[in-house]
């Protein structure tokens, strides 16, 4: 295997410059490691990264310097950390001495109770390093339109991931549009422009209490070391951002016997744009995508923003999303939609497969022991028509109760071509194929849309639930293509409008 | 001017100050209960075992698995409990249950552990042998049952029956509506340890902490003097710390006293939602009688509280509840008749506004669904009965200044251009077939002051030392909402200091007892009260010292900003130099304050009387973006004019205001309380119990454009430097959300169509009521 998974008396984290140390059980989060360093600034609001009160910031290479990436705390292991830095609130500023983040928030009202506040300071801080939050202070795509970032170019999206209970979030928005540019002293705007720490092997084993079983945490050096170690332990658990492994551990108590980290590996984060495809590696996180990407794959660049929270979004991994192989991601009823293919790689080699053909029931895939999902493939060319429908109680960081892709092609008024993708209505996410079929060779008007949208209401077997009742979840099937062809319309005419002006 | 409401020149109070730990919140220094564990050694760690049954007896429990757990260092059960077992006010809550369990998540044993991981583990590894029995979940099973504790009274005034024989017009109906979940950012949380005295101390995340005390006393069955409870601050409170955390101080205190170690009880959000109270969810049916003219003649209202399984504060939030059913609107003949349903649920309890906007809610329904049978614009409709001055609310205390809800409503309808906007709102919807807007605006009245008359006192302890700091304890405890600002700024313009001469201790039973909870929005009144006072003893006797310096007599001493000076002498001394002099002259520095509301009495039999000091008033008008094809909407624009009297802190009650409205709004609209109903075995189970499930407002519920303005000329005389109180009323703004969500769902049908809109009115609630009003006859198929 690799020459570094020698063993390790424990991880070497830089915490606020200092470097502490973690020998923890591996299930250890990244949040208790901090609290019991004493660094009470980490709250545990929820212990499943859905409030906010734990990030923390971490400097994360950004494939040209260092980008300061806002984390719950909550949902990385952390042996992750070894090897990186960490910034929190307490490394940020101090009473005597705020950082511009710290005094605006302070000043504005933007603390009430506190508790969520030194969450809040440390998202806020991330987007007020992000460096093209400076260089640019236009729009960002959302559902296909368009939002308004503040005067300063500060994306109120980077807050999604975080709750306050007291404030009505107004003076925090007012102190996050309140913030300049970083003065050249400052050092965490220097850092910027120097290399991220690398991500460093890792392999600690511990006792854990009070069971006595062991656990190991590994990161490998390489893809062709971590296929070793699925074909030796197809048990090992893989963990490739960790949002998912956090709640299991935190929620459900799970305690893997053996975790492997694949979200550094060099191999599975690349992009490749090709003649036929555009390839994404499984181990870019939704953020990254979603600046890479800038766009090229509308259908993506509506769903990002609607798919949890930026928080999340910096860790989640688009493999991942898949990996899980959850009837409820967001990301399967788009990658159906476009048609993408999945990467299975292992030892003894890689296959394709078809995302259609990949969900075998709930929470199952087809996806062997020993492999993992290494690239996911959108085929080229890309239908003009795409729309991201997510049904939920709240806009942001909400889990779908229905989740809609379409990727339609039309020419001289008829549809040569549907695709459409649903989760949150099966116990897998699926095509609806049937559909698709009584729109294809259809004129693209709104007779063929309601037509078939008596079809779309059969798609799928809706189930009631807390999130929404299955006669709302029929109906939004229902409802969906007329919102769909509504949306295009405007677009249209938007399109008009604007070549008029 | 009262002498209780006049300020001096120069005024800390009424200044902007920012909340006074903001620099240790932003910074992540500022402490709470749970980070005091790690500053000492050897603190256990509790985890409950909680009931998997909604209503059963238990036949047996067996802990031994629990022991044999490495780092398991005790089970607690009810046998341990050496006082009273009972974690309540009525004496009908066991704090763990002796032979029958109440609801789905109860605790009935408690594990401590060397570390969480064993303390759970021991919890998992305790065999509960339970017999079920026939459990009733909802509130419509309860009464079905006729299952209902506590009091049940009536308000009765005027001639309902003539004047239901005179109205013009006469609707019926019923509603059922969500209670919510506190969902503060801190949960519950205590710690306790027996003290180098022998003392227990309990660091606790409590509203009330004299409360906290008197139960830890009575499970232990010591005396009161025995146990101290300090509060340094809660990450939020809303009423869910007013009576929950004492069964879990009780407990940790009970841990320490049996093991010579402290105890740690920190419940982690699943824990909290399932085993805390909620605020109360209702169902009510009512019967209106209106005049030709719009006029509400007559109301016969039914309102059943969800009590939950004991009865906590169920029957002070009824009584709230009915008493607020008026809202500003006169309503000459009324009959309120309440009780309060008994099931297998977690206990209810206090939230923001206790009883008051579950009632206000039922009559802002009422006139939101017959406004268009009345044929009348629901804006004018309400307008038409706002009261008026001379009349009196259903429990005959007159209102007082009901001209400030009409100043409040024209400032609203002018600053946030009603008519215009109205007129733009009209041409958008026609133009739109699949979204449409509406703008509504809903008036708030809310009484202050506890129902309950004795609670209506406070206390303070104000300490002067010889150097001339200052520090200021009282009784009121600090949750966010900004309390301790606002009581050093009323201490420093009191005694005439800068803000920086003076720091707030803890709270804390050792230094102010029997004190009440900070609840009710009474916070700065009462405290504030007693905090002047002590400031005002010591002030006295500085007053005398520095008369014999500057050779006048006392009362022409003035102090402000830290120097004191005295009518038409030019001499200045400094507030240090008076205190050290005071000190020489043995003059006593410190001084116990304390203070009641004047004038109140309550009659809780004939549910009549003066039970407020003062209304608080406002006014808010909230637009609504809907989209047919989901129910999804935006809050594009709220307008906020509200009356805090002369604000002690307009920062504070700004953020009061705004956080308020967006909480009022998420209960309104977002907050989707749901508890398993089913048959199967998960029946009464909470079955939205995290923050994956249970959503609370985030950034996207935040309105677009949000303007607040506080009332001018609102001075009160009753209240502590003419200020209102803030923390409760603004909540109820946010009806203005739900029926402009109503008048939006309208405009999809036809003209002058009523609404009927479920709450909370999430998306899936607004699309079916606009499925109701597009096409009637096919929503009885589709309803749940």
């Amino acid at each position: 295997m690799t020459a570094e998974t020698t063993e390790k008396s424990s991880c070497q984290i830089t915490v606020n410059g200092t470097i502490r140390e973690f020998d923890g059980p591996p299930h250890t989060n990244a949040l208790d490691f901090l609290r019991s360093e004493g660094l009470i600034g980490c709250k545990e609001g929820c212990a499943e990264g859905e409030c906010g009160a734990c990030s923390i910031l971490v400097a994360r290479s950004d494939r040209q310097g260092t980008r300061w990436t806002a984390l719950n705390a909550c949902l990385l292991p952390a042996a992750s950390l070894d090897g990186q830095e960490v910034i929190t609130s307490e490394g940020l500023g101090s009473v005597e001495n705020l950082h511009p983040v710290q005094e605006e928030m302070a000043n504005r009202g933007g603390s009430q109770c506190g508790y969520c506040t030194p969450g809040f300071v440390c998202s806020m801080a991330a987007e007020y390093y992000r460096p093209e939050r400076i260089a640019n202070t236009a729009v960002i795509a959302e559902h296909g339109e368009e939002h308004r970032c503040g005067p300063n170019g500060f994306d109120l999206h980077s807050l999604s991931g975080n709750l306050c209970r007291c404030t009505g979030y107004r003076p925090i928005r007012d102190a996050a549009y309140a913030l300049g540019a970083p003065d050249a002293q400052d050092e965490l705007a220097t850092r910027r422009g120097q290399a991220a720490p690398a991500a460093v092997s890792t392999d600690i084993t511990r006792v854990d209490t009070p069971t006595g079983s062991t656990g190991r945490f590994r990161r490998p050096a390489s893809l062709d070391a971590a296929f070793g170690i699925l074909a030796e332990e197809p048990e090992t658990l893989l963990v490739a951002g960790g949002t998912d492994w956090g709640v299991e551990v935190n929620i459900k108590g799970a305690r893997a016997r053996s975790v492997l980290a694949i979200d550094r590996l060099a191999e599975l984060r690349q992009i490749h744009f090709g003649e036929d495809y555009i390839e994404l590696g499984a181990a870019c996180t939704l953020s990254e995508l979603e600046r890479l990407l800038a766009g090229k794959i509308p259908l993506l660049g509506q769903l990002f923003p609607q798919f949890a929270s930026r928080l999340i979004r910096n860790g989640a991994t688009l493999g991942g999303n898949l990996g899980t192989g959850s009837p409820i991601g967001d990301t399967p009823p788009a990658l159906l939609a476009l048609e993408a293919d999945l990467v299975l790689g292992s030892a003894s080699g890689s296959r394709i497969v078809p995302l259609a053909q990949y969900f075998t029931g709930y929470r199952q895939t087809v996806r062997a022991a020993g492999e993992l999902i290494t690239a996911i493939r959108i085929p080229l060319p890309l239908a003009v028509l795409t729309s991201f429908q997510k049904i939920s109680k709240r806009r942001f960081d909400d889990i779908s109760s229905v989740a809609i892709g379409y990727a339609v092609s039309v020419e001289n008024n008829y549809i040569t071509k549907a695709r459409i993708g649903l989760g949150g209505v099966a116990a897998t996410p699926l095509r609806a194929t049937a559909t698709e079929a009584a729109l294809e060779g259809k004129e693209w008007c709104l007779a063929t849309i309601h037509a078939a949208a008596e079809q779309m209401a059969q798609e799928g077997t809706p189930m009631d639930d807390h999130r929404a009742s299955s006669s709302y979840r029929k109906a939004m099937l229902k409802s969906s293509l007329e919102r769909f062809f509504a949306e295009q319309l405007a677009r249209t005419n938007a399109a008009k409008g604007e070549q008029i002006s | 001017m009262s002498q209780l409401s006049q300020r001096p020149e120069s005024p800390v109070v009424g200044q902007r100050q920012r909340h006074e730990s903001a620099a240790e919140h932003v910074t992540g220094t500022a402490r709470y209960t749970d980070d005091l564990a790690q500053r000492l050694t050897g603190v256990l760690h509790a985890y409950p075992v909680q009931s998997t049954e909604a209503h059963a007896k238990i036949l047996g429990l067996d802990t031994s698995g629990a022991s044999a757990i490495p780092g398991v260092v005790r089970v607690i059960t009810a046998a341990d409990i050496p006082g009273v077992n009972d974690q309540g006010a009525k004496r009908d809550e066991p704090m763990i249950p002796v032979d029958e369990v109440m609801f789905y998540g109860q605790p009935v044993a408690w594990v401590l552990g060397e570390d969480l991981e064993a303390a759970k583990a021991g919890a998992g590894a305790v065999k509960v042998d339970y017999e079920p029995r026939a459990s009733l979940i909802t509130i419509k099973e309860a009464i079905a049952a006729q299952s209902f504790h506590g009091i049940k009274p009536t308000i009765d005034k005027g001639d309902i029956s003539g004047a239901f024989a005179d109205a013009a017009h006469v609707f019926e109906g019923d509603f059922e509506f969500s209670g919510q979940e506190h969902f503060y950012l801190e949960t519950q949380n205590s710690l306790a340890l027996v003290d180098e005295s022998g003392q227990i101390l309990i660091h606790c995340s409590t509203q009330h902490p004299t409360e906290t005390q008197d139960i830890v006393s009575h499970v232990l069955g010591i005396p009161a003097h025995e146990v101290t409870v300090q509060v340094l601050r809660m990450g939020g409170g809303f009423g869910g710390k007013e009576m929950q955390p004492h069964g879990y101080a009780a407990l940790a205190a009970l841990g320490a006293v049996l093991t010579g170690r402290p105890v740690r009880v920190r419940l982690n959000r699943t824990l909290d939602m399932t085993m805390t109270g909620k605020r109360h969810g209702f169902y009510a049916t009512w019967k209106i009688g209106f005049d030709a003219q719009g006029k509400i003649l007559a109301l016969d209202a039914g309102l059943t509280a969800d009590g939950g399984w004991s009865l906590d504060l169920s029957e002070p939030v009824l009584t709230r509840a009915m008493c607020h059913i008026d809202n500003g609107y006169w309503v000459p003949n009324i009959r309120v008749r309440g009780r309060i349903a008994k099931c297998h649920k977690t206990s209810q309890t206090a939230f923001r506004g206790f009883g008051g906007p579950q009632g206000m809610l039922v009559m802002e329904d009422i006139l939101g669904r017959v406004a268009p049978k009345l044929g009348i614009a629901a804006r004018e409709l309400r307008r038409r009965n706002f009261y008026a001055q001379g009349q009196d609310t259903p429990y005959y205390q007159p209102v007082r200044h009901p001209e400030r809800l009409d100043a409040a409503w024209q400032q609203v309808l002018e600053s946030a251009q009603i008519t215009q906007r109205e007129a733009q709102i009209s041409e958008f919807n026609a133009r739109n077939e699949n979204t449409k807007r509406a703008l509504a605006l809903t008036p708030v009245k809310f009484g202050i002051s506890f129902n309950l008359t004795a609670f209506n006192q406070g206390g303070a302890l104000v300490l002067v030392y010889k150097d001339g700091s200052v520090l200021v304890n009282h009784g009121g405890t600090e949750m966010g909402q900004g309390l301790h600002t606002k009581m050093l700024q009323v201490a420093a313009t009191t005694l005439g200091v800068p803000l920086s001469a003076v720091r707030i201790a803890p709270t804390r039973t050792d230094k102010v007892p029997n004190t009440s909870a900070t609840a009710a929005s009474s916070g700065s009144d009462i405290n504030g009260g007693a905090v002047k006072d002590a400031c005002e003893q010591i002030q006295a006797r500085l007053a005398q010292v520095a008369a014999g310096k500057l050779g006048v007599p006392a009362h022409e001493v003035r102090f402000g900003n830290g120097k004191i000076t005295a009518l038409g002498k030019s001499q200045e001394l400094s507030w240090e130099e008076i205190v050290r002099d005071a000190y020489f002259q043995r003059i006593q520095l410190s001084a116990a304050g304390f203070y009641r509301t004047e004038g109140l009495h309550w009659d809780l039999s004939q549910m009549s009387g003066t039970p407020f000091k003062y209304f608080a008033y406002g006014v808010a008008a909230s637009e609504v973006e809907v989209s047919r094809f989901d129910g999804s909407y935006t809050l594009a624009r709220v307008d906020i004019v509200h009356d805090v009297g002369d604000s002690l802190s307009p920062l504070v009650d700004l953020g009061q205001i705004e956080g308020g409205f967006v909480q009022g709004a998420g209960w309104l609209t977002l907050e989707d309380l749901r508890w398993d109903t089913s048959d199967g075995p998960g029946r009464g189970r909470v079955a939205t119990q995290a923050a994956s499930t249970y959503k609370i407002p985030s950034f996207s519920e935040m309105p677009e454009v949000f303007n607040v303005s506080l009332l001018d000329k609102a001075h009160e005389e009753g209240a502590v430097y003419g200020s209102k109180a803030v923390g409760e009323p603004p909540l109820m703004l946010a009806f203005s959300v739900r029926e402009a969500l109503r008048q939006a769902v309208a405009e999809f049908g036809p003209a002058g169509c009523s609404v009927q809109l479920a709450s909370p009115a999430t998306p899936e609630a607004v699309f079916w009521a606009i499925e109701s009003v597009r096409e009637p006859s096919l929503i009885e198929e589709k309803v749940r």
